[in-house]
């Protein structure tokens, strides 16, 4: 397993115009596969166009104490991108006038962000209806100065969402490293005993899955009551949703695709899964994504191709909700990870 | 076309076949469909069956479809692996049984 990100590796494939160029060449160009704009233009959803924002999702750095296999932000210890205080002044004046009921907070890790609590204090006297953390487990566990995490999500009423890919110790340690799962099962055991993820709990802890390999999520719901069922047999731990998320075809994903040649049957399976009913809910429809130097994008994975928003408002210093409620969302081949099957979003389905 | 009887590729045409006799194909992928779907038994269980039946039907297409599938659902290698050996027992319980006709055959012939 790597331990430094794509960008420390100084692997091609660390450029975005080398990912797009892969996305939009190959089975795509020779026609063998159709592009997607062409898939959405044939139930007239092209231009894809926004329709209310309802979140607004921050990316406060890329920096990470883990260097996940499958992670579409190419996030890891040595990734240096981190939100300034400045920056996140600028977010919470933001965030004091949106019209989006949900905050997510999102990295790398966000809790390496040195001004993370400041952040999350100012941001929840917004009064926002649900802020969310997503939170990778292992740091509560990572370091001492982490282990009061839980309780200051408690304290500031945040939703915790953390990463599991399986209930099992060998598939999330391929996936996440050596340790992961020992590590997330105690940051889940801590977080059940202050009220975190148990039943009818206002503590809310949901769990996101995602395939440790070249394959789409199974049914969301059949997966969550295997999880529950595993977690609280084994371990006695409860929580409340499985978000099921498909992996996109993107940075260390998409390395791991070429890499183990399941490029090309990937890309069928995700065409062949498309369902144009997931179109209309995709979240890019609801959502912006900033990041963690203020630009602002459709969402976190167009962020991560470096695609910014089509809109004359284009950084958060000029945010402008209905300029940008205009725009026309930007897409490629790889938003056919949130069209497949029933659908996927950072809040799981959507259909 | 290549050289191969099996080309792993050859399994995304899978639906070409209504191509050729539509109603014929129509209504087995409709059949195929139904039968994979929740019921008396889970889907998942229903995985499982299909992972084993392909090892003994020896579907090189099959097991990839639903090694995948299995994957796909959550299953681990260790209910896979143990699929197949219920396929793999049964399979050599056939040709072991056949042998009470061997020994039915041998009495019957022997003074």
């Amino acid at each position: 397993m790597a331990t430094k990100s794509l960008k420390a590796r100084h692997v091609e494939l660390a450029e975005t115009h080398k990912q797009l160029e892969i996305l939009s060449n190959g089975i795509f160009k020779e026609g063998e596969l159709p592009y997607f704009k062409d898939k959405i233009a044939e139930i007239g959803e092209f231009p894809l166009k926004p329709k209310k924002l309802e979140v607004l999702q921050i990316n406060v750095g890329y920096m990470c104490n883990q260097v996940c296999e499958h992670c579409h932000v190419d996030a890891g210890p040595d990734r240096k991108e981190i939100m300034t205080k400045d920056t996140m002044e600028l977010c919470l004046e933001v965030i004091r006038n949106t019209g989006a009921h949900t905050l997510d907070l999102t990295g790398g890790a966000p809790e390496m962000n040195p001004d993370f609590r400041w952040f999350v204090e100012e941001a929840s006297k917004a009064g926002i209806q649900d802020f969310i953390v997503r939170s990778n487990l292992t740091i509560i566990r990572s370091n001492k100065k982490y282990h009061d995490l839980p309780e200051f999500f408690k304290k500031h009423n945040v939703h915790v969402v953390s990463s599991m890919p399986h209930y099992t110790r060998g598939k999330t340690d391929k996936q996440r490293g050596d340790g992961v799962f020992d590590k997330s099962i105690k940051a889940l055991q801590d977080l059940n005993a202050i009220g975190y993820g148990m039943p009818n709990s206002p503590l809310k802890l949901d769990l996101v899955y995602n395939p440790s390999g070249a394959y789409l999520p199974g049914d969301q719901a059949a997966l969550e009551h295997d999880f529950k069922q595993a977690l609280k047999d084994d371990f006695d731990i409860e929580f409340h949703n499985l978000f099921a998320i498909t992996n996109l075809p993107i940075a260390r994903f998409l390395d791991y695709l070429i890499a183990s040649e399941n490029y090309e049957d990937y890309m069928y399976s995700l065409v062949d899964a498309y369902n144009p009913s997931a179109v209309e809910n995709v979240m890019c429809t609801n959502t912006i994504s900033v990041s963690w130097d203020g630009w602002l994008y459709d969402c976190d994975f167009n962020q991560m191709l470096g695609l910014k928003v089509a809109s004359k408002v284009k950084h958060i210093s000029d945010y402008n909700e209905a300029l940008l409620n205009d725009r026309d969302i930007v897409i490629s081949q790889h938003c056919y990870g949130c069209t497949a099957g029933a659908g996927s979003s950072c809040q799981g389905v959507v259909t | 076309m290549t050289n191969n009887y099996y080309d792993p590729a050859d399994l995304r045409k899978f639906g070409k076949i209504t191509e050729w006799s539509e109603e014929l194909g129509t209504k087995f992928f409709d059949y195929y469909n139904a039968v994979f779907q929740e019921g008396a038994l889970s889907a998942r269980e229903k995985s499982l069956i299909a992972l084993a039946v392909a090892h003994v039907v020896k579907c090189p297409y099959c097991i990839d479809a639903y090694t995948k599938d299995g994957l796909q659902r959550g299953i681990t290698k260790e209910e896979m692996m143990e699929a197949v050996h219920a396929g793999a027992a049964i399979e050599s319980g056939a040709t072991l049984v056949h042998g009470v006709q061997m020994m039915n055959k041998y009495n019957k012939l022997s003074m």
